[in-house]
């Protein structure tokens, strides 16, 4: 079981700055997840902190122990790659006892340990195949059974599941979530997908451009983005954001002019807002709410009907807003509607992109889910 | 595909729908049957083109001399006396155990040379891999005689002229950058993935090679392998200018009837032929593994 502290990691390619600074703190038995768009510099984390690339600067340390110049093997981490990366030329049993053929671990222990990796992960029937003769899926958890027979400290992911059909992905988040439980190890996962971080992680890193944008827990980011770019990419179907302008603010909040007339209060800080200022008004779809009497009016341009929920499509003077419905509404396309918010679940962000805080914090959101467990495991 | 002949378009354009798509088929079908006719013939007829001197100097091989030098006939009754005569002269085993050496020897000396170096190309590139890559290549369009003094009168002064060691050095230098070249593009569709998901589990760089590099790209190593045993065996200009009597390969033993004597004909075809006989067989039993070797990556 270990801990992990990245100070200050930065990585150069020639001219470009890849990742300029990172910091974090993953404890012990984290499932932490590291999100972001392509490009921003997740997967070039993950590698650094596998040893298969080499920090610019800073220092990474597992359990308190300065481990930049450690080789990859000897860091006691283990990786699954995006692409599984499985050795085609060796059966599932081969594949995944390499590391202890490797070590000089002698046969039987080397089968025994493999055998308990292949129950854990229903893979015994298998071990006498070649990757080659296995599903997607199959190769996935051949992956994840030659990380877990190494018996590594931290456990690194690399977009496992991308090259997964969506049923199967679905299948095999709930895998890794039950495995996290199982082998109570320390996980660090990288991936663009959203949904993927919320559902299984106790900590979500957002990553834009080499930069770390937030760090907390699913239900934080969710609640309480720290601003635009973790607003819109947390969440699905992705904020709206609508342009307003400061009217005033009290202790309720600060009150805005909406799109169309009218005024709202968001209950947030009004700390350095002035009367007259132009602020972006987020909500998500799911906090708007159909309303004959709703402040806000538009015409639906499409309707995409899921069965239980329905997302509308509305066209509004300057914006195009997303609603998410209940799934047996009545409306058609081109229907004029109106429709408000919940004042709660808005949030504003300045000319920066940056939120003004919220003047509550939403009973969820902190502490972590971690937390949770560890205090459940505690008490019992 | 028969549609697309390009005849049978302006032929079917009148017709009504029903009967174009039967006539479109029968026209096209009839061209299609005849143009595989006339790809078989010009096939054919490459083939015997280029396999003809090849026939010829086998048949030449059974012949006596005023057979092969007089009007040519496929129809004489076949004698091994030219065989017995070559033999008879110079000592076949031993020109042929020269080259097998040296051409086996000097692949196997390019494989390691040339494994770790197309490993550090393809696994570790810089900014400098593909110069490097295309120089390499560049000093195989060097006429060999343009370099043939300065490496004469070093041999001389190493004291490896007419050595089997030296002339496997020079055919290990000689097909080097084509051995590196070849490796190059067969390491580089292995996916990286795999040899840092060996390097996670533990793996030395050698280990790495040994375990992982070199038996998954095994068809490629051994095609590269079999060309540079092919290239050597049949090299003439290094062997006839740095060996002359105890090292001499096949080429050196070919090469030796035909000058000294006069040209006998029958001699040198039989000569040619046992030269030639043995890359021939190897070839044909290794031609499975050489276009698979060679069509590796493209067709997986």
């Amino acid at each position: 079981m270990a801990t992990l502290q990245l100070k200050q990691i930065a990585k150069r390619f020639d001219d470009t700055e890849v990742l300029k600074g990172i910091d974090l703190d993953v404890n012990d038995r984290e499932f932490v997840v590291f999100v972001g768009p392509s490009g921003c510099g997740k997967s070039t984390l993950l590698r650094i902190i596998a040893g298969l690339e080499s920090a610019s600067s800073g220092d990474l340390l597992v359990d308190g122990q300065r481990i930049n110049d450690v080789g990859p093997a000897d860091r006691g981490l283990a990786m699954v790659f995006q692409s599984y990366a499985l050795y085609p030329h060796m059966t599932v049993e081969d594949n995944m006892g390499f590391s202890l053929r490797l070590a000089k671990v002698p046969k039987g222990e080397r089968r025994a340990k493999v055998r308990e990796a292949a129950r854990i992960l229903q893979l015994e029937p298998l071990l006498d195949r070649k990757p080659k003769a296995l599903s997607g899926g199959q190769r996935q958890r051949v992956a994840i059974g030659r990380a877990i027979v190494r018996n590594p400290s931290i456990f690194l992911f690399d977009e496992p599941l991308s090259n997964l059909d969506a049923a199967l992905r679905v299948q095999m988040r709930i895998e890794l979530a039950r495995l996290h439980e199982e082998l109570d190890a320390t996980m660090i996962y990288v991936t663009h997908d959203q949904i993927e971080a919320m559902t299984m992680a106790d900590k979500i890193v957002v990553l834009q451009a080499g930069v770390v944008e937030q760090i907390g827990s699913p239900m934080e980011l969710y609640h309480h983005p720290c601003n635009r770019f973790v607003a819109g990419f947390i969440g699905s179907p992705k904020m709206n954001f609508l342009p307003v302008e400061v009217v005033g603010s009290d202790e309720r909040g600060v009150e805005v002019t909406l799109p169309g007339g009218g005024s709202s209060v968001v209950p947030v800080s009004s700390d350095g807002v002035v009367a007259g200022q132009s602020l972006e008004l987020g909500v998500r779809p799911e906090h708007l709410l159909l309303d004959e009497q709703g402040p806000l009016r538009g015409r639906i341009e499409v309707i995409e009907r899921l069965g239980g929920q329905t997302s509308l499509y509305v066209r509004m003077e300057d914006a195009l807003v997303t609603i998410t419905a209940d799934g047996d509404v009545a409306n058609a396309v081109h229907d004029e509607v109106r429709f408000g918010f919940e004042q709660k679940r808005a949030h504003l962000f300045d000319g920066q992109g940056l939120a003004l805080q919220g003047l509550d914090r939403h009973p969820l959101s902190e502490p972590g889910r971690r937390d949770n467990r560890a205090r459940h495991d505690a008490g019992a | 595909m028969f549609n697309k002949t390009p005849t049978s378009g302006p032929a079917t354009a009148a017709m009504p729908p029903a009967q174009q798509a039967l006539g479109a088929q029968g026209i096209g079908a009839v061209l299609a049957r005849h143009r595989r006719l006339w790809l078989a013939l010009l096939a054919w007829t490459i083939t015997f083109v280029i396999f003809f001197p090849i026939f010829w100097m086998v048949l030449t091989g059974f012949k006596t001399e005023a057979q092969a030098i007089a009007d040519p006939t496929l129809f004489f009754t076949p004698t091994l006396d030219s065989y017995a005569a070559v033999q008879g002269r110079a000592d076949y085993l031993k020109f042929a155990w020269n080259s097998v050496y040296v051409s086996f020897g000097s692949t196997l000396l390019a494989l390691l040379i040339g494994i770790p170096a197309a490993y550090s190309m393809a696994f570790l590139p810089t900014k400098r891999t593909k110069g490097t890559l295309l120089w390499m290549l560049s000093t195989k369009m060097l006429p060999p005689v343009g370099v043939l003094v300065p490496i004469y009168l070093i041999f001389r002064d190493l004291g490896m002229l007419d050595t089997r060691i030296g002339l496997t050095v020079i055919y290990t230098l000689m097909n080097l950058p084509i051995v590196i070249w070849m490796l190059y593009t067969f390491f580089k569709d292995l996916p990286k993935d795999i040899l840092e998901a060996g390097r996670m589990d533990g793996a030395s760089t050698l280990q790495e090679v040994l375990y992982l590099l070199i038996p998954l790209t095994l068809p490629g190593i051994a095609s590269t392998g079999l060309l540079s045993v092919i290239l050597s065996w049949n090299e003439a200009f290094w062997s006839l200018n740095l060996t002359s009597s105890r090292a001499a390969p096949l080429t050196a033993y070919i090469a030796s009837f035909s000058s000294p004597e006069g040209l006998f004909w029958a001699k040198l075809s039989a000569a040619s032929t046992m030269a030639v006989a043995p890359i021939l067989i190897f070839g044909w039993l290794t031609q499975k593994q050489m276009v698979r070797g060679l069509t590796f990556g493209a067709v997986k």
